[in-house]
Order: C-alpha cells, then structure tokens, then sequence
C-alpha cells in the first residue's frame, strides 16, 4: 500500500465522525436489518418486467426469431445493440476496481464493491441477447470449440463474434473472482456478527473460512494485485473485440481503426452513468451518504466528463476522415447518419454523449446530486443510441438501393429490453440486501488517512488514539459515576436520558431494537426505559452505566449499537 | 541547483558537429540530376542491395503508383519508355529526400518526447497526483526542448511547403493537378491553412508550457495556493486542447505524407509513441540526476512507477499498433492496405523489429517488479524503447519520402546525433536555471513519503 501520509488539502474520503466499529455497523445494517416498503415496491416492479421480459423470451424463442422487427436489410438491431449497451455497462466495475487499484486511488473503495456487482449482472443480461438469437438456446455450447461428434462444426477462429465468446465469458469468470475474493473480509465481518444459527451458517460458508490473520490479508493484497493486472487487459480486451464484431467488417460507418479504444472509452462513460444512476438511489436508501459521499460522485462525474469528451473526439475525427478519405461510402454512411432518416437518433446520441457530459465542467453542476444523476441518466440514453445509430444507420442503406428501408422494433424487441432491465434491478436489489455493499476492510484502511474524524484529530494536532490512564478503565474515564448504589445509577442514569412520562408518551416495542429480546425489554422498562428517543440518547457512558445496573449483558449494548438502531426506528416512527 | 557537467556538455557538442558532419554529406551526396541518381542506383546495384529495383512490378509505394496511373501518363505504345523516364525520376526524388527525411525523422522524434513529457505533465497536475511533485522540475526542463524543437519542426514545414523536398507529394501543385482524391482535400490539405494549423498546434503547446512553469515557480515563492489551483485549472484546459491538436498535427505531420492513405486511428497511435517515449526520457534523466545525488529525496517507488508506466504504456502502444493494423489487414480493402503492404514488402527488419523492440522487449524485460527498481536496468530498458519508438517514427514517414530505398545509414545516424545532441545540451542547460526541488507545491510532502 502506498503510505498512510496524505495532504492536508485533500478532503476526507470518510464523512462523520467514524471509527472502525462504526463502519462495521453501518455497512451491516442493511444485511442485518429487514427491507422496507420502499424496496418491496422497487423489487416488485423490476420483477414483473423481468418476468414479462421472460415471457417475450419464451415467445420468441417457440416461435422464431421473425417476432423480432428484423428484415433482410437491417439483419442486426436491438438484439446487438442491447448487447453491445449491457456489456459496455459493465466495464467501469472494473475500472474502479482494477484501473483505480492499480493508479492508488483511494476513492474507489467506497464504491468497487457495488460497480463490480453491477458489471456481473450486466454482463449476465448482455449474454442473454446472443444466446436469445441462436434460436435454439439449448445448443448453446456450439459456440464453443468442443469436437464434432458433440453435434457441432468446428467453430469460426476468424469470426469475432467468435473472440466475443472468449472474451466475455473470461471477463465474466475473472470479475466474478476478482469481486468475492474482496468479499471475502467483508462476508466474514457479516458472519462474525450474526446471532442467529442460519444466517452465521451461510455467511461462514460465503467467506470461505476467512480468519483475518495476517496471513490471510498478505495473500488478499497479493491475489488482488494479480488479478487487478490480469483485469486491467481485460477491460481493454472486452470492448475492443464487442468493436471488432463491426470494424473488421467492410461496411461503410462500421470498418474504421478508431473503434477499438473508442468503444473501451465509450463503455467506461456509460458504465460510470450507470454507477452513478445506482449509487446516487443507494446511498440514500442505506443511508451510506458519509462513505459515498459526494466527492466520490464528484470524481465519477470528471471521469465521465473526460471519457465523454474522448468519444466526442472520436465522434468527430470519423466524421473528418470520412471526409478526409474520399470514399464515397464512406462520406455518403457519415452524411446519412447526421441528416438521413435517423437523424433524430444521431442528434440524439451527440446531445447526449457529447453536450451533456461538459456541464460537468462546472463545479457546481458536478457536485449537486440532482444534476448528477439526471445526466448520469441522460448518458445511459445516449449511449444506447450511439449503438443503435453505427448499427441501424450503417445497415439501412446498404448498396442496393431496392433493399432500402426502415427498422422498426416490435413489442418483443421492446419487452426482452425491458425484461433485462428488470433482471438487472432483480439482481441488484437482492445484492443490496445480502451483500456487504461498501468494501467495509478496505474503507477501514484509510480511514486513518483519509477519515473525517482522523483528518480534525491531525489538524488539531491530537495523537490519533489515548491510551487510557494507567489505573482507570476506559469506561471510568469517561463516566466517572460507576460508584454509588444501584439507585444513584438509575437516576443518574435517567437524568441524561428523559423520564418516561405515561400521560404524554407512548411506550415503544424495545423488543424491535437488534439485540433487545424480551428479557432486556423488562430490565430496560424497570429503569424507566420505555421509547426509542430514550434508547437513541445512550452514548458509550451510559451504556456502561447501564451494564453496570443490570450486570447480564456486559458489552451487548455498545456491540449492537442500541442508540444508532433507536435512532432509526425513532425517525421512522414520526 | 545542477551544475551540467563537462563532460556531458562536450559530449552533446560533439554529438551536434559529428551529426552536422553526416548530414552535411547526406545533402552533398544526395544526386541533384537524375543521371546522377541512375548512377547511385547502378552503383548500390552492384552491391546488391535491393535487387528488385528495377522492376515495376514490386513497386510497392502504394501512392506514387497510383498517381502515375490516375495522371494517365504511359498510355498503350509509350508505356514502356515513358514509365523507365517516370520511375527514374521518381527514384530521383527519394534519393532526394534522403538527407531531409532522416532530418525530419530525427527532429519530430525529439520534439515528440518533450511532447509527450508535456502531457505527461499536464496529466500529473490534472489528475492532482502525489507520487509525481518531486519530479516536475525534471519534467520542465525537459519541456524546455519544446520551444527550439518546435521552432525547427516549423522552420522543417516551411522549408517542405518551399519546395526544398519532395516529401509531401501533395504540396507539388503537379502531382495535385493529376489526382483527384488529393483534389479532394484540398480545403484541408493546402500549405496556406496546413502552416497555419502548425502555427496554432505549436503556439498552444509553447504557451502551456511557458506559462505553467511560470505559476509552478511562483508557487514556490508564494504564501497561498492561488498559483497551483491556476495551474491545475490551465493543466485541464491544455488537456483538452492537446486531445485535439495532437490528433491533427500527427495527421498533418506524418499521415499527409502518405496522402491517399487513412486512418482514424492514427492520432492516438502516434501520441501513445510519443508519451512512451517521454516518460522513459523522464525516467532516464531523473536516474541521471539521482546518480550525482541531486534528487536525494527521489526513491525507489518514484523509479519503480516510471518504470511501470514504461511497461503499461508500452503495451497500450502495442494494442493501438494492433488495432490499427488488424483492422485494416482483416478488412483488406485496397485503399487502406496498401499502406502495411509498402512496410511488409519493403521494410520488413524495421517493421517487425520495432514490434520486437517496442513490445516484446518492454514485455520481458519490464515484467518482473524488482528489475523496475534497478535503475541500470531500466536505463537499458529505456535505450531499448528510444530506439524503438525511432524506427517507429521512421516506418511512419521513410516508406512514403524515400520509398525502398531507405538505409539506416550516415545522414539518419547524423540526424540522431544532431538533435540527441541538441536535446541533451538544450534540456540539461535548462535543468539548471532552477533547484530541482519544488518547495511549496501542495502535494511535495506526499511526493517525499511516496513509498510503495
């Protein structure tokens, strides 16, 4: 790792006043707490477009891929580009966790976990359009080079949409094992935390037996170090090769060198929208505004500025050398595009990918958050439409001017499109509520460096931790009442809290709070104790004070962090 | 503060007047009459090299020819003559362009490190990076170079627009009246407009360059931060400019010479050359100046991440080289191929020796993190690299100036000697203006605890 020195002109990467316990249970509430209604409705809207998605999938599949809007012209539409959209997605996950391990930036560790999530399950829907397509789904295997006898010809070595299915289907494998084995610390954090029998049961088989030794964490750093160099060819490679299924081709538009690097560019910009899209909603929904905060959503806006910018540039150096070659292909497939019957989506793709993006250069668009998500949205439209203009508009013309015509997509097209973003949401919300979805291990390294409360103890020129003094406990030095008889405690104790007054409040179920079963409920209601707003005012003191009344639960308080839940089921109530 | 030392400073002199030398006998022995020429072809026939002169049919030069037909000379009866006549002539151009070329190959080469060390630069301040403070004052000096290389690169297409060569065709308003696809591109291809663009390109690089340097010394001497935020802002802007500028120029610059030939790739082929190149110069010289101990605060890790941006940078070069070419060798259309043809055929060593060279060597040499520490180690690395990335830039012009009659001989080797020399002697006398040391820039604590 890099050293722990950091500017002082460099902002915080960690809001709030956080310690290493703190980060535990903030990352572990949303696993270790129950969905709200807001997630029931979300879930059940992506999963009935998922399931309609299905149904066209099915249809299409018994009856023939003629439900789709294809002609003989336009061959190729929705199923490629919707392929090309999803796979292009996938590849800022890893970028944020190759790329950026690999250029030492801190930034990314609030947000790698869910942008790798993300790149799994768009690639998963990208390789559902050629399976789809094959019409017979069944035999899919015939993509891969297995000898004849399995049914099969000898596949094409010099198609690439033969390179697409290794190229791919290696993506998929290494980000999948690039993203558990940084779960595998954060699993075992989960796991560690569990109280009940059968959730401590799979979180112990997920984290693969992690025991924190510093064993374990040398081999983490080293294996994420390999596979972030093995990853970072492979975002590389993954859209050049999606680029070369058009570019070694001869079709005017489609054969030009530009697009290896420029479909990498453009599928980093939209893969970044998409982090943001999801990140924006996630941070609120688990209330994790304090780790991606909004620098981490500034920054993501300057990448998506810069990749835009770069696909602007290539936007614009084809328009050039189609001119510039003299082709008159070329110059006609260029023209067509801008001013041709699909200018609509042209003008489309270039306000979306090119214009949009250089708001970011604005300090006060990129970091308000409203703006930032409305252009995050903005670029997944574009970018769906910069696949769908080089493909429709190079096909629909082609060089018999008989064969020329239109593409219109039908509701098969549009329900598998949907479909997918409802498999995608599907997928992502489950994730949201079973994974650790910041990388809590890696957060906690920086937080020393980075954190807001180590950042103020630095400046402040305070030692970043006190031993406590020799001869006291470190609950005496902050609550020096522990003498005393039990009554002392009780009122001392209900002095910081606020009585319970019968006539005017109304008592809550304490049973609701984490670690509050029915015993503690009567203790906690003998002391007086009756409303979360009570529960939600404990600090460490007084949960010492209180273990020190009821001598049952020693340090079971402080673990599950009774207040923090108080303070939640408290707001929620009002 | 750097003393340049003596024996460098005769060594970059003695370099200029050797390179100087061969240069000055490149001209002279270049032919001034076709006779001339047909006696150096008949003489180095004797030697036996390139025996397939003679014969029209290996005449790869993909554009020449083409001309030569489009302009309808050698109809039926006359062809034979008429065709010997225009092959001799023509053979008498590339001769010509002999000495310019390895002129032109040298000067763009060297103008293209401190190019390149300039985006570099920018990106560093850009990127607000804190491994690279300590050495921005070795990235300026190297910058430096930018003004007088600059300056020549003008002067170089001022003298071609002149007529003083003949290495872009399309400036001789003869071959222009016969082809129509150079009619085509006119509007973009003409000297006026292409000496203005050059104009721009080089104003915005030199003016970047001056005035960052500027705010990089008054941040040193300053009490706030205003200078740096300034240059982190103008680094942003530049960015932006350099994106496009350096797309166009390398089309202007190098793509014209071939200028039927295409390709949207080009650009960003051309800048991963030249931002290898550059940041193996950076890592030279800061290994240089580390060995008389005047980086002391420079480590390891600042070596070893140049070292890794040798390697990383290499390959992304690679994949560009790739991409353009198999694209266009998959595709094999005509027009496009005949350019990787031309190489193939006729300059087969330096085509896939620089491949050799620029990625393979890079590859196995640059793998092993260890040897990126050894500074010796990646000083030979980095020889390797220059020498690559040269005969790249020589693949890029010499098969459309010189044809296939080119040679690795007394004026190439005196180019490389002048303007190595000149860029040493210039760099170096300005790595001495200044201590080597930012004092107040932000990040220069983060830069000093780099450790990796």
């Amino acid at each position: 790792m890099a050293s722990h020195y950091e500017a002082p002109i460099r902002k915080p990467l960690v809001l709030g006043d956080k310690g290493y316990h703190d980060v535990s249970v903030d990352i572990a509430r949303p696993v270790e707490g129950k969905a709200n209604k807001q997630w029931w409705i979300v879930f059940t809207i992506a999963l009935v477009a998922f399931l309609w998605g299905l149904g066209c999938i099915i249809y299409t599949v018994s009856t023939g891929i003629g439900v789709w809007g294809l002609n003989k012209t336009v061959n190729w539409a929705w199923d490629i580009t919707n392929f090309v959209w999803w796979v292009g997605i996938g590849h800022a996950g890893t970028l944020i966790s190759a790329v950026l391990l690999l250029f030492r930036q801190k930034w990314r560790m609030a947000i790698n976990r869910s942008a790798e999530a993300m790149t799994i399950f768009s690639v998963i829907q990208a390789g559902l359009f050629p399976i789809i397509h094959m019409g017979r789904p069944w035999l899919a295997y015939w993509v891969l080079p297995i000898p004849n006898q399995f049914g099969s010809l000898w596949v094409n070595f010099n198609s690439p949409l033969l390179w697409d299915v290794f190229a791919i289907s290696t993506y998929l494998s290494v980000s999948l094992v690039f993203w558990w084995t940084g779960l595998l610390p954060d699993f075992a954090m989960i796991r560690d935390r569990a109280v009940k029998p059968f959730q401590k049961k799979i979180y112990s088989l997920l984290s693969f037996g992690w025991t924190g030794r510093a064993k374990d964490w040398q081999r983490f750093e080293e294996v994420s170090l390999v596979l972030a160099g093995l990853a970072t060819p492979l975002v590389l490679s993954v859209h050049t090769i999606v680029s070369f299924d058009f570019a070694t081709s001869v079709i005017p538009g489609w054969h030009t060198t530009i697009f290896p690097p420029y479909f990498v560019a453009g599928a980093i910009f939209s893969g970044f929208a998409m982090v943001n899209t999801l990140l924006i909603i996630m941070r609120k929904v688990c209330s994790l505004e304090d780790y991606i905060t909004v620098q981490h959503i500034e920054l993501m806006n300057i990448v998506i500025m810069i990749t835009g910018s770069i696909v602007g540039c290539a936007y614009i150096t084809e328009l050039f050398v189609a001119w510039y070659s003299g082709v008159e292909y070329e110059q006609y497939a260029f023209l067509n595009r801008a001013t041709g019957p699909y200018w609509w989506a042209y003008w489309a793709m270039m306000t979306c990918n090119v214009f949009s993006p250089q708001f970011m250069w604005f300090k006060k668009l990129r970091t308000s958050i409203m703006f930032s998500f409305f252009i995050s949205i903005v670029v997944n439209i574009g970018m769906w439409f910069e696949r769908f203009v080089i493909i429709v508009t190079s096909l629909h013309r082609d060089y018999l001017p008989s064969s020329w015509t239109m593409f219109s997509p039908t509701f098969i097209d549009i329900g598998i499109f949907i479909g997918t973003i409802g498999f995608f949401f599907v997928l992502f919300l489950l994730y949201s509520r079973t994974f650790p979805v910041i990388a809590q291990a890696e957060v906690k390294s920086i937080l020393k460096s980075s954190g807001s409360k180590y950042k103020k103890l630095r400046d402040a020129g305070k030692p970043l931790y006190e031993m406590p003094k020799r001869g006291e406990t470190l609950a005496s030095a902050v609550a020096p009442v522990v003498e005393g008889n039990k009554d002392e405690k009780v009122s001392a104790l209900m002095e910081k809290l606020g009585a319970f007054n019968p006539d005017t409040d109304t008592a809550d179920a304490l049973q609701k709070i984490k670690g509050v079963g029915p015993q503690m409920e009567q203790v906690l209601n003998q002391i007086g104790i009756f409303t979360f707003a009570q529960v939600s005012k404990m600090t460490n003191a007084e949960y010492d004070l209180l273990d020190s009344i009821t001598e049952k639960f020693p340090g079971r308080a402080q673990r599950d962090d009774l207040a923090g839940q108080a303070k939640l089921l408290n707001d929620k109530k009002q | 503060m750097y003393t340049f030392s003596n024996r460098l400073k005769i060594g970059a002199i003695v370099a200029m007047v050797l390179g100087v030398i061969c240069l000055a006998y490149g001209f002279i022995s270049a032919p001034s009459t076709v006779e001339e020429s047909k006696a150096i072809m008949a003489a180095s026939h004797d030697d036996g090299h390139g025996g397939g002169h003679g014969e029209e049919a290996s005449h790869g030069e993909g554009q020449e020819a083409d001309y030569m037909e489009e302009s309808g000379h050698g109809a039926a009866g006359e062809h034979g003559e008429a065709h010997n006549a225009e092959h001799d002539e023509h053979v008498f151009h590339q001769l010509q362009n002999r000495p310019w070329s390895a002129l032109y190959v040298a000067a763009f080469f060297f103008f293209m490190i401190s190019l390149g060390v300039l985006a570099f630069y920018a990106i560093q301040r850009a990127a607000q990076a804190g491994w690279s403070p300590l050495l921005f004052r070795v990235m300026e000096g190297i910058t430096s170079y930018i003004v007088p290389g600059g300056i020549i690169m003008f002067v170089l297409l001022v003298l071609s627009v002149l007529h003083m060569n003949h290495m872009f065709t399309w400036m001789d308003a003869e071959v222009v009246a016969h082809d129509e696809l150079i009619q085509g591109k006119t509007g973009y291809l003409n000297p006026t407009f292409f000496l203005i663009r050059a104009a721009i390109f080089l104003g915005g690089w030199i003016a970047y360059r001056q005035y960052s340097k500027k705010l990089s010394l008054a941040q040193d001497e300053a009490d706030d931060n205003k200078n740096f935020k300034l240059n982190f802002r103008i680094s942003a802007a530049f960015l932006v400019f350099y994106l496009i500028s350096e797309s166009m120029m390398s089309w202007d610059w190098i793509m014209s010479l071939d200028p039927h030939w295409f390709s949207t790739l080009f650009g960003w082929y051309v800048f991963a050359s030249m931002f290898v190149s550059g940041i193996t110069v950076i890592a030279m010289v800061t290994i240089y100046l580390k060995s008389k101990d005047l980086l002391p605060e420079v480590n390891n890790s600042h070596i070893h991440d140049l070292a890794k941006f040798m390697f990383g940078i290499s390959i992304f070069w690679t994949y560009l080289w790739f991409s353009q070419f198999m694209l266009i060798w998959y595709a094999n259309i005509p027009e496009e191929v005949t350019y990787f043809v031309t190489r193939i055929e006729d300059y087969k060593l330096p085509f896939f020796g620089m491949l050799a060279l620029n990625f393979i060597f890079p590859l196995l040499v640059l793998m092993n993190s260890d040897f990126k520490r050894v500074n010796w180690f990646v000083i030979m690395a980095g020889i390797i690299i220059l020498f690559g990335h040269y005969m790249d830039v020589f693949n890029m012009v010499m098969p459309a100036t010189v044809g296939e009659n080119w040679y690795l001989g007394v004026p190439e080797i005196g180019g490389i000697l002048l303007f190595g020399g000149f860029f040493v002697f210039w760099i170096f006398t300005a790595l001495t203006k200044e201590s080597l040391t930012p004092k107040r820039n932000p990040f220069i604590e983060e830069s000093k605890h780099f450790h990796y």
